[in-house]
């Protein structure tokens, strides 16, 4: 019976953090549109500040309780919502959740220059060793402090939402933003409120957390996974079923630990419980219901024509001969790496890029590709590259299916927990810190092992590849991808199932990301865990997207980035802690345009050439253009004439 | 038996009831108007009929058939077609290019194979959108956008087409080019439409049968001199200045 209540007390206690962490999440989703993703990176930041103050400094438990809660967190989360959410107000959810992961990653990296990882740091809990003890059972003052955190926040939160004015005017934003401008409220300063309270509630979180389970940048970010899982119970906005949600995930981590004797393989579902707990809750979530009344028309980079394509190709191909040959050997591995990446970044042009979709786990599939190529014959046959194209494209399939019902937001959430229950389940255990060997691909007798030929051969595939996607995109199919971006109610009222239109996109896209991963890893000729890990799938979507998501030049342009930074860190080194900073602060400035820099290098050219100056405005909507604008404001008009009748 | 039927349907937005047990009815080559003050549940009854609005109760039938069940996409192959009151096009696609994803939708899932660019030709000709094919329907103005919705709309080549506002933002000009397209398509297809419009003149001067709809109930239905004599309508837009003065107007 006393492990019963213990592990019942050590489930509210972590059911309440979560429950914390979640309804900050809510708060900002609701108010503000847009859905954190760096929600447990900031939880993740104040604990490190807490820790700052209170340990390194040496001030008192309390004040710096205080000064993170209450001050420093809330006027982060005020600052982000004026830097980056405020821009996003019209944003596709591609855009924002590429601006929100952009923050993730900046976060990440700058926890870890502050405080560099290789030094341990310890955070100490509340009134340690201090408890209660009711009869056999010893409640820590830390567990105390963490229940009542969690009822006050609901307390608070009630109260906040009910019964005071600006709480009022920030359920009223939710309903309907322009609505409630009409009415005095300022939706600005409501959402500004949303990020303060939500920043705080995720650093009350983190520091709630660190103690518990360890003071680790990457560890207390994922919380962000825990929060979701709970969040998606009051489905992103009821409050008391979020808190219900925590709980029960609380619970039955702390039960697991307790009841379940979990060995060998087993051992690694200890983790992955809150993703099992999402997939479940994914499933028996009820379809999205279509929303009409959304206007998008964004700058499109022309598709360049088949003869161009064949040009860029021939360049590239020069381009790639001629380096392999000046590059040194260690420069040389990078270069083939960023061609792999660029190869497995073209599988993000077709899903985001065209179809509007984003996947948080692209390097599990580039992993998992990689994995049955290096098992099937000796690791270097075009049956292997084969079955890795199979293996992916089906593995796609079943992944996409429990969250393609729903909106946007939940595939690349979902995408994110599954690449998490693979690094736990499959790399973590099949691969473990070791690597297994993988050979370059041999066609026809003629081996392409030698380090030139292979890098070559890289871009081989990346040129085809690459025509292939813009041969995509010119037919019937891309056209569909652009129409259901544009409109998918649109599409689903002409007869379109958009479930097995995305499942189609989805499917091919792990498939190729399986196919990149595989050339990839040969490039490295051994596949191990690090590479595959859900983290690297984050910078592989930022440096995609400040390359230029939308096209296949803007795919080669990231992997040429992923190839130069480490180059760029072996002459300087002050470059190397920098990075993650440098490609979240660059993805969270191009999250607005999404056509990134190939998209602004290719305009910036066409100017330049006199012939092309007249084509430029056809297929282009930059000139000023009176359409939008005049439905916006008469949608204004009708929408508000319609919620006052 | 007419084409399409909608019994009891009835909608609650949290404690407001949206649509209240409206019954409503279409015929296969006819014109049929949906009228009503704004905010009287038009749009929300459209989303009711091709699924994109769950009920509380009712029931939507096509051609004796019972579709409530269906999802969107597969009302849709039933053979409704819709617009958008709000704009729901293609805005980076041409205006060629977004009647032809239509066409190819359609090719999806109908057995009878047209060749969607000669559909999405024939289409621009019909709409009168010939001169914009190959702009960017986000750079068009609110009237051409209108047509390309409608023109899109055709394109899976509906046994019934609801048209949210067909007219609103449209010249004079362009108003008659829809009703005479919408008149010649009925009768020479045997097309359904059903019409939500606040241009009365419109609505009396095209429509068979006019049902009417305010604050979510169905207050009166029949012929447009019916409709227009009915003292519930009178009252009803008497709510709103502007839609009394029209109907008096229409009236006289």
């Amino acid at each position: 019976m006393s492990t019963f209540i213990t592990f019942t007390v050590l489930g509210i206690a972590t059911g309440a953090i979560y429950a914390v962490a979640a309804s900050g999440l809510v708060v900002t989703y609701v108010t503000s549109g847009i859905f954190n993703i760096a929600h447990g990176a900031i939880g993740m930041f104040a604990a490190f500040l807490y820790w700052q103050l209170h340990i390194d400094w040496g001030w008192g438990s309390l004040p710096s309780f205080l000064v993170v809660v209450f001050v420093l967190a809330p006027l982060m989360g005020a600052l982000i919502e004026r830097v980056l959410v405020r821009n996003l107000r019209d944003a596709s959810i591609a855009q924002s959740l590429v601006v929100t992961v952009g923050l993730m990653v900046l976060l990440l990296g700058l926890a870890q220059s502050i405080w560099p990882p290789n030094q341990s740091r310890t955070a100490v809990g509340f009134f340690v060793p201090k408890g209660i003890k009711f009869g056999e059972v010893f409640i820590t003052g830390h567990q105390l402090v963490t229940m009542l955190a969690g009822g006050l926040v609901a307390a608070f939160i009630y109260l906040f939402l009910n019964r005071t004015r600006i709480g009022v005017a920030m359920r009223a934003v939710v309903d309907d933003r322009n609505l409630a401008s009409l009415t005095g409220a300022r939706p600005n300063r409501v959402s500004q409120l949303s990020w303060a309270i939500g920043a705080s509630l995720a650093a009350l979180a983190g520091i709630l957390l660190a103690p518990i389970l360890s003071l680790n940048v990457i560890t207390l970010t994922l919380l962000i996974v825990n929060a979701f899982a709970a969040a998606m119970v009051g489905r992103l906005k009821s409050l008391p079923m979020t808190f219900a949600g925590a709980m029960v995930l609380g619970l039955i981590e702390n039960y697991a630990i307790g009841y379940l004797n979990l060995s060998g393989w087993l051992a690694a579902l200890q983790p992955s419980l809150p993703t099992i707990f999402l997939f479940l809750v994914l499933i028996f979530m009820p379809g999205a219901r279509l929303r009409a009344g959304r206007l998008v028309g964004a700058v499109t980079p022309r598709v360049p024509s088949a003869r161009r394509a064949l040009v860029g190709s021939g360049v590239l191909l020069v381009a790639a001969w001629v380096l392999s040959g000046v590059l040194s050997g260690g420069d040389r591995l990078y270069a083939m790496q960023g061609l792999g990446l660029a190869i497995i970044m073209l599988s993000l042009v077709v899903l985001t890029g065209y179809g509007g979709q984003v996947s948080l786990g692209q390097m599990t599939f580039a992993g998992v590709g990689a994995y049955v190529m290096a098992k099937t014959g000796g690791g270097d046959t075009i049956q292997g590259l084969a079955l890795a194209i199979l293996v992916t494209g089906a593995l796609g399939a079943i992944v996409a299916l429990p969250s393609l019902r729903l909106q946007g937001l939940y595939l690349a959430l979902w995408t994110m927990a599954f690449a998490l229950l693979m690094e736990n389940l499959f790399f973590g255990n099949v691969l473990g810190l070791g690597a297994i060997p993988i050979g370059r691909l041999s066609l026809f007798g003629f081996s392409l092992a030698d380090d030139r030929t292979y890098m070559v051969f890289l871009a081989v595939v990346f040129a085809l590849m690459g025509m292939m996607v813009l041969a995509i995109r010119r037919g019937p199919f891309g056209r569909l991808l652009m129409a259901m971006r544009d409109s998918p109610v649109a599409c689903a009222t002409l007869g379109l199932s958009l479930t097995r239109t995305k499942l189609t996109v989805f499917m091919l896209s792990a498939a190729m990301a399986g196919l990149g991963g595989a050339l990839f890893a040969g490039g490295l000729t051994n596949v191990g865990s690090v590479e595959y890990l859900m983290l690297q799938s984050l910078p592989l979507l930022l440096l995609a997207v400040i390359g230029g998501i939308t096209t296949v030049s803007g795919a080669l342009l990231g992997g040429a980035a992923f190839a130069t930074l480490p180059i760029l860190q072996s002459y300087i080194p002050q470059v190397a802690g920098l990075t993650p900073l440098l490609i979240g602060a660059a993805a969270i400035s191009v999250g607005r345009q999404p056509n990134g820099i190939a998209f602004q290098i290719s305009e910036g050219v066409r100017k330049l050439l006199p012939s092309e100056r007249r084509s430029t405005t056809a297929g282009s909507s930059t000139q000023a253009d009176p359409g939008p604008r005049e439905r916006d404001h008469e949608e204004e008009v009708t929408r508000v004439a319609a919620a006052a009748g | 038996m007419p084409l399409l039927q909608v019994e009891a349907a009835t909608v609650r937005f949290g404690g407001l009831l949206a649509v209240s047990d409206a019954n409503l009815d279409a015929e296969a080559g006819s014109i049929t108007g949906l009228i009503g003050p704004n905010g009287a549940g038009k749009t929300t009854l459209f989303n009711v009929i091709c699924g994109l609005q769950s009920t509380v109760r009712g029931r939507v039938t096509l051609d004796e058939q019972d579709i409530s069940g269906l999802k969107p996409h597969e009302r849709a192959r039933r053979g409704i077609a819709r617009t958008f009151q709000r704009f729901e096009l293609f805005g980076t696609l041409t205006t060629r290019e977004n009647i032809l994803v239509a066409g190819e939708i359609r090719q999806r899932w109908s057995k009878d194979k047209d060749e969607p660019r000669k559909i999405a030709d024939r289409l621009l000709d019909t709409v009168g959108l010939r001169s914009v094919a190959d702009d960017r329907v986000d750079s068009l103005p609110t009237g051409l956008a209108r047509l390309v919705e409608i023109g899109r709309a055709l394109a899976m080549d509906p046994k019934l087409i609801l048209l949210d506002e067909a007219s609103s933002g449209l010249s004079e000009e362009e108003k008659e080019r829809v009703a005479d397209v919408l008149q010649s398509l009925v009768r020479e297809d045997n097309l359904g439409v059903l019409l939500v419009e606040h241009d009365i003149d419109l609505v009396m001067g095209i429509c068979q049968r006019i049902h009417v709809l305010d604050f979510g109930r169905m207050i009166a239905q029949g012929t447009p001199a019916e409709v227009q004599a009915d003292p519930a309508v009178q009252a009803a837009y008497l709510g709103s200045e502007e839609g009394a003065a029209d109907v008096m107007e229409a009236a006289q």
